[in-house]
């Protein structure tokens, strides 16, 4: 802009000119024009005034002042809050009663499995998960991924817009674009040849049918599906039986049962379930004296493999040979070890009682010959159940994606669909799928997140949430689960019914019309309204669980030639317990839980044994890096006992480089190791010390239980010689040891709380269930590093024995509620009391945050707020959050309180009807989601509640008795089994 | 002229004033510290380093306040760290002031007169110094007044049990306690300076704060026996103060903690702290300001003789813990002890047994007793032993208690260093300005040091 005298403008122009006499004129004139800014003036459409809005710098300064003004104006009345209107109901949804909960049945898919739930919604917010106490798969329980769905739905992370080449889009106009793609592809000859659709794995009955459609409206059109886990479930199957076979198991009948490395109580379909019937063989209690065996064969640790009487650390690599070498021992060969022979005993013995499992990160091959040694054992058809496969139609899905990446690399690909998934992480890295995707010409993705994947197409569709569609899946067994949605998409989601309902005629029917329609297909009877309302209000059809096959016959797959080259380190490869494939790797609540064995969290960790790690010169947090075939990745070492000597234990799903804020750069990745011929393991791997650390934020730093007996353990027959072997390990001060005398008699209710250690199979839903129950932040790596990490349960661990492999030890810490408790009589504000039903309770308002009950608590169960942990900004976090709790902020500690909020409820209930409370009315959360069902909460005084039936077992121990604390939680001590033929010390280390 | 002929040759270090002072003299190299002296460059520059470590103080606990105390290194199982560890070191320090003016002059030992008025200044600044921690180390500083029992729409009280609530009786008590002995004892004194000043502004200050003290006979009764009742009443409180700190540790649960000896223990270790602070702080003041006729080889000699009969009940203390960890056939209490010796933080344990036990033994020797340098080095050692005695205490009985899964570690952040050093520049520029403004030696009870006193304070009292 012109800086010298009057800006120009007509007013000053005219001026000038009238000024002007003469000759004068002219020349005025004639400089006028050649003036600086008068030639511009002369051009602009309009007066200077006007004109300002044109240029660039003058915008900027209106803004500024109309900035500056609004803000001045907002001074002037700074109480003054904007008008917003909110609606009351015209007419009240049916049973909303503001500030009381309702639960509807619906189902969590994971890897195409329903985990059958009921979700507790506040005023139509999903807040909490509990498992469906209706369904076999369930029974209640929850797992722990199903446990954080909940915290998936409102992640602030998820993709919320459609986006097309980073510009933000409607759906309607993507489906403006779509149907021009899909005329193209009908001019083609077969119609749609260019077309291909990529899904995770369908097991959905409508989603099937749907793509059923698409593939007969476009006959060229091919469908591929690839999900990282359940290959070697599936392929397994096929490799024994010829055909596409699912198993499941009953573990409540099994005598004996053997782990190949699977993780069976925590991971995979029907976990939960399998979990309750293990614990249901395992405990020891109610009369019952009699336990179940159980033997692993592992080659990383695992929660599962923790439970075992006897577990035997196996490279990855020699995992196909023992397994081949216990089908010949089975068959009548002589067993090169006392651990064979022992093993193949046991197993002859329980024939027709015994599982053989094998685990989701084992190749085809083991899980063959897994399913043969079971019909040897003559445990199919009885404790191995064979049905038809849960996938509509299953594949070799590394095969499937391999096809795909042929029909990419010869630009055969004019339409990509990609539904889901995250193929681009997780697919082998020797695909290179990445490259591959970028020759289709046109590709849509539908995602949760903006991920890898999303990243090379063009088009990025935000999926909805399981919570937001309606969908169905079967459970583990087959059961059909009608899958509601709890709350509206919150970004206007999309599901793959979406999608691919766009091939048709009709592109806007919705997923419920459509999973509806599906289903009325199926029951065409007038009462399909009832079966519907029915299905869909108990969250699963009853009865639909899949038959047992009439005939498998499952053959022995010869023995692989091994490949494994001597030198160098052998490698395992892992899905995370909790991330899995890296699918949930943005959601902090899995980040930050502890995983069982390594008590990690954040990262993932390149697990040794001691021995190698002395071998590699290397100790915890050393950077190392870890090359295979000239690929390499770095980690970071952690040191777990009863990892194989030799032997690399990484875990996939971390690495991620796009999951969002929690998930970016938490650990590393290992698929760049991983082969297609290969995808579980690999060996010849070197290992190069990088000299420098790499911080892993572990939970727990000491593994030893010294000489105090926190878990007290025995065998079945110390327990048979002595049933209270558990009380006398260590001194209990009597009860009533006090200087005072006794002033306070509980005459109301008492609660107390019961934990079997034999139950516990330390998967740490406990503590998600708690974390959302319960409001508890969630505080990140570096607060975990310092041990500040806030939940409220613990599962610790604990080792004995020898360091190559010990016997593991899980034992849940919460807050023991102490009837003489350490923490009260310190805090000088009373902020931590007892109550009359003697539960100590903590009032956050009146916490000032001394920290001394905590420093007093002999149990470090009490967790302090040292920084603003809680996110008080993002809004949809706030939506998850319980209202029956408060939500802390900072300086302020914290506790377990029996979920004090669940007790008051069921104690107004009662109040109204004017009763007393009825045993198992009121359920902890962490009980509640229990899956081996190793929590029981209930009133004291009530002689024939579970929990007093509980506490009478002579096993029951009080944690720390010696201290005179007088803890209202007590343990079970862990029972195990070992086969006397094997062991020499039972009680400390079997091996 | 000033013969104290009670005390034996072996013992007799010295007199207590040097000889060639006169009521006049003493009061005008008293006084004119305050009155006459020009700033110096020395006392310019100590000021601006004092301040300059104030800032970091400021920095410390604005930061503290803005984030919440995770800025700190605390963390679960350490749920204290520096801030108990200060507390409990400066009010340990805080005890040579009240020991020396109280209980000293009831027990009539005249030789206190010269250091009492710095000794009890010091108790105060030290007793500011704790102070801060514990507000600052609340979670929610905002509402630390709810640990004093007022009336409230709440119509809740503190908790009784707690003894953090008893924390706050005993300090607030004897911080009172202390600054009101110590203004009473200035009163004569702030009339000398009223009297003797030129300065117009000096004399309005000096004679507002000197409250009318005319030194009239009546006045001298008075004061007299308000001396007495103050000196009676604080008596106590210089043991209880630090018998209720040891408490916050000696009743709860944790071992390391749970210790019956924890009271004597920790009240000997107070003043044994105390006595070397005096010496630190007293040494070089006495060399600045010439005061070495004022401040004599006695007083040195006397207070390095009660730093070692205080450091041998520490060490008594120490060996009793040892003792009773192995004794007790606890197995708590055995690892514990261990834990200290051999753990992650032996090193800080032996440095304290180096600090506090062997350093003192040097104090024997009655040439080390006389030698200020060697007594100034010696005394720095003791303060930093006696702040690793807390440092062990509160941290290595913590990081290990009883569960071995909730086992933990401690370090300081940058900020914890920044709230301890802030407060040593704090402590140091309330000195600094403590020497500038008010007669840092109470010129009136030099005076009766006097030879010419001397038949008229045996009449006073």
């Amino acid at each position: 802009m012109s800086t010298q005298g009057d800006p120009l403008n007509l007013q000053s122009v005219r001026n000038r000119l009238a000024s002007a006499r003469g000759a004068g004129f002219w020349r005025s004139l004639d400089e006028l024009s050649a003036a600086e800014g008068f030639q511009d003036f002369l051009h602009r459409e309009f007066p200077r005034q006007a004109g300002e809005w044109l240029d660039d710098e003058g915008r900027r300064n209106f803004l500024k002042i109309m900035g500056a003004s609004l803000a001045l104006a907002g001074l002037g009345a700074c109480t003054k809050q904007p008008t917003e209107y909110i609606m009351p109901y015209v007419e009240a949804p049916e049973k909303l009663v503001a500030g009381k909960p309702l639960f509807y049945a619906t189902a969590f898919p994971v890897s195409g499995v329903a985990n059958p739930i009921l979700v507790e919604t506040h005023e139509f917010r999903p807040t909490k998960v509990e498992g469906n106490p209706e369904h076999p798969a369930s029974l209640g329980a929850a797992d722990v991924p199903t446990q954080a769905s909940v915290l998936g739905l409102y992640d602030p992370d998820r993709l919320q817009t459609l986006n097309n080449l980073g510009e933000i889009r409607s759906y309607s106009s993507f489906l403006l674009a779509f149907i021009g793609m899909l005329e193209k592809q009908r001019q083609k000859s077969p119609v749609g040849s260019g077309i291909r659709i990529l899904t995770q794995t369908v097991t959905s009955p409508t989603l099937f049918a749907q793509i059923q459609d698409v593939l007969k409206l476009y006959p060229g059109a091919k469908w591929h599906q690839w999900e990282a886990t359940g290959h070697g479930r599936r392929m397994g199957s096929q490799l024994a039986f010829g055909q596409f076979l699912n198993a499941t198991y009953k573990f409540d009948q099994a005598d004996v049962v053997l782990s190949i490395d699977a993780n069976f109580l925590a991971n995979g379909p029907g976990g939960v379930r399998y979990a309750r019937d293990f614990a249901a063989k395992r405990v020891v209690r109610g009369g019952k004296k009699t336990q179940s065996r159980f033997y692993a064969v592992e080659s990383t640790p695992t929660s599962t493999g923790a439970k075992a009487d006897h577990r035997l650390p196996v490279k990855a690599s020699d995992i196909a040979p023992f397994v081949h070498n216990l089908a010949a021992v089975l068959g009548g060969s002589a067993a090169a070890s006392p651990f064979v022979a022992s093993l193949a005993k046991d197993l002859l013995a329980a024939k027709g009682k015994s599982i053989v499992i094998a685990g989701e990160d084992q190749s085809p091959e083991v899980h063959a010959v897994v399913h043969y040694i079971n019909q040897v054992l003559e445990n199919n058809g009885k404790t191995v159940v064979l049905t038809a496969s849960l996938e509509q139609k299953p594949v070799d899905q590394y095969a499937d994606l391999q096809a795909l990446v042929n029909d990419l690399n010869s630009n055969q690909v004019d339409l990509l669909l990609i539904l889901g998934g995250n193929p681009v992480f997780d697919a082998p890295a020797s695909l290179n799928l990445r490259g591959a995707i970028q020759l289709a010409k046109q590709r849509v993705r539908l995602g949760l997140y903006d991920d890898e994947t999303s990243e090379v197409c063009q088009w990025v569709i935000p999926e909805a949430h399981p919570f937001e569609f309606w969908s169905d899946a079967p459970a583990y067994d087959g059961t059909i689960s009608i899958i509601q949605p709890l709350i509206a998409p919150l970004y206007n989601g999309k599901s793959a019914h979406d999608l691919l309902v766009a091939f048709t005629e009709t592109p806007e029917k919705t997923s419920h019309a459509l999973v509806r329609d599906y289903w009325k297909t199926k029951h065409p009877g007038a009462d399909f309204d009832n079966w519907w309302n029915h299905s869909v209000h108990d969250g699963f059809v009853k009865g639909s669980e899949l038959p047992a096959v009439a005939k498998a016959e499952a053959k022995l797959v010869p023995a692989s030639v091994s490949t494994s080259s001597s030198d160098g380190y052998d490698v395992s490869f892992h899905f995370d317990p909790y991330v899995l494939d890296g699918r949930y790797a943005n959601n902090t609540w899995l980040q930050e839980l502890p995983r069982p064995i390594t008590r990690l969290t954040w990262d993932n960790a390149v697990v040794v044994s001691a021995k190698t790690a002395k071998e590699l010169d290397v100790t915890d947090e050393d950077r190392v890096e870890v090359s295979v075939n000239g690929k390499t990745v770095w980690g970071s070492i952690w040191r777990v006992p009863g990892q194989p000597d030799g032997s690399l234990g990484l875990s996939l799903g971390y690495g991620r480089t796009r999951s969002g804020r929690a998930g970016n750069g938490a650990g590393f990745d290992v698929n760049p190791l991983r082969t297609l011929a290969n995808p579980y393991s690999a060996s010849g791997a070197k290992v190069k010390k990088l000299g420098e650390k790499f911080r892993l934020a572990a939970v727990q730093h000491h593994f030893a239980m010294e000489d105090r007996d926190p878990v007290r353990t025995g065998t079945l027959a110390e327990y048979l010689q002595d049933p209270n072997f558990a009380q006398k390990a260590s001194e209990t001060a009597p009860k009533g040891l006090t200087i005072l005398p006794q002033t306070w008699e509980y005459k109301g209710y008492a609660w107390g709380m019961a934990i079997d250690l034999t139950a516990c199979s330390g998967c740490n839903a406990c503590v998600v269930a708690c974390q959302a129950e319960n409001n508890i932040a969630v505080t990140g790596k570096e607060q975990v590093l310092n041990t500040r990490e806030m939940h409220w349960i613990r599962i610790d661990r604990y080792f004995s024995g020898t360091e190559d492999n010990p016997q593991s030890y899980f034992q849940p810490v919460a807050c023991q509620q102490c009837e003489t408790a350490p923490c009260e009589v310190v805090c000088p504000v009373a902020a931590t009391s007892h109550d009359a039903e003697g539960l100590n309770n903590m009032v956050y308002n009146r916490c000032i945050g001394t920290r001394y009950c905590s420093n007093n608590c002999p149990y470090k169960v009490r967790r302090f707020n040292f920084l603003l942990d809680t996110d008080w900004e993002t809004e949809s976090i706030k939506m998850q959050r319980n209202p029956d709790v408060t939500v802390r902020s900072r300086g302020v500690m914290e506790k377990c309180t029996y979920c004090v909020q669940r007790i008051n409820y069921a104690k107004i209930m009662a109040e109204k009807e004017d009763r007393r409370v009825a045993d198992g009315e009121i359920v902890p959360a962490c009980q509640s989601t229990c899956p081996s069902d190793a929590i029981a909460f209930g009133d004291l005084n009530d002689p024939k509640s579970r929990v007093t039936a509980w506490k009478r077992e002579a096993t029951d121990y009080s944690l720390l008795g010696e201290l005179n604390t007088r803890p209202r939680t007590t343990y079970l001590a862990d029972i195990r089994n070992p086969n006397p033929a094997l062991s020499t010390d039972s009680a400390k280390g079997v091996s | 002229m000033a013969q104290p002929v009670e005390l034996p040759d072996q013992i007799y270090v010295g007199p207590v004033i040097d000889e060639g002072h006169s009521l006049a003299s003493v009061s005008d190299k008293v006084g004119n510290i305050v009155l006459k002296r020009k700033i110096t460059l020395g006392w310019t520059l100590g000021l601006f380093l004092a301040i300059g470590l104030l800032q970091a103080l400021a920095a410390g606990a604005v930061w503290l306040f803005m984030k919440g105390v995770g800025v700190w290194g605390i963390n679960i199982p350490n749920g204290w760290g520096f801030a108990i560890i200060n507390f409990v070191w400066w009010i340990g320090i805080g005890h040579a002031g009240t020991l020396i003016s109280a209980i000293l002059l009831l027990l009539n030992q005249s030789w206190r007169n010269a250091i009492n008025r710095f000794a009890e200044a010091m108790t105060l600044f030290a007793v500011m110094c704790a102070g801060m921690f514990p507000v600052m180390h609340t979670g929610r500083p905002w509402l630390a007044y709810w640990m004093f029992p007022y009336p409230n729409t709440m119509d809740l009280w503190p908790q009784f049990r707690s003894p953090l609530l008893w924390d706050v009786f005993a300090v607030s008590t004897y911080f009172t306690i202390s600054a009101v002995f110590w203004f009473v004892g200035l009163l004569p004194d702030l009339a000398t300076l009223r009297d003797t000043s030129k300065k117009r502004w000096q004399q309005v200050i000096y004679g507002m704060l000197s409250m009318g003290w005319r030194g009239s006979a009546r006045h001298w009764q008075r004061y007299e026996k308000a001396s007495l009742l103050l000196a009676g009443l604080a008596t106590p409180l210089v043991v209880s103060v630090h018998t209720v700190v040891s408490f916050d540790f000696a009743v709860s649960i944790i071992p390391g903690w749970h210790t019956t000896i924890f009271p004597p223990y920790f009240v000997a270790g107070a003043i044994y702290s105390g006595f070397a602070m005096v010496l630190t702080l007293m040494i070089p003041v006495r060399k600045f300001y010439g005061l070495d006729d004022i401040i004599t080889m006695r007083h040195l000699n006397n207070m390095a003789k009660v730093t070692l009969a205080t450091g041998m009940v520490v060490a008594y203390g120490y060996i009793m813990e040892a003792f009773f960890g192995y004794f007790s056939a606890d197995k708590y209490e055995k690892f514990m002890i261990w834990n200290r010796m051999t753990g992650p933080y032996a090193v800080f344990y032996w440095c304290l047994i180096l600090c506090n036990i062997v350093t003192p033994q040097f104090l024997w020797s009655k040439k080390i007793r006389t030698s200020p340098g060697i007594l100034w080095i010696i005394s720095i050692i003791v303060n930093i032993g006696m702040w690793l005695e807390r440092f062990v205490i509160v941290v290595t009985s913590l990081h290990r208690d009883f569960l071995p899964s909730s086992w933990g570690y401690y370090a300081p952040t940058i900020w914890d260093w920044a709230v301890y050093i802030g407060t040593l520049g704090f402590f140091m520029t309330m000195i600094l300005l403590f020497v500038r403004v008010l007669p840092l030696i109470t010129i009136f009870e030099l005076r009766m040091l006097l030879p010419g006193a001397q038949v008229r304070e045996k009449v006073a009292h």
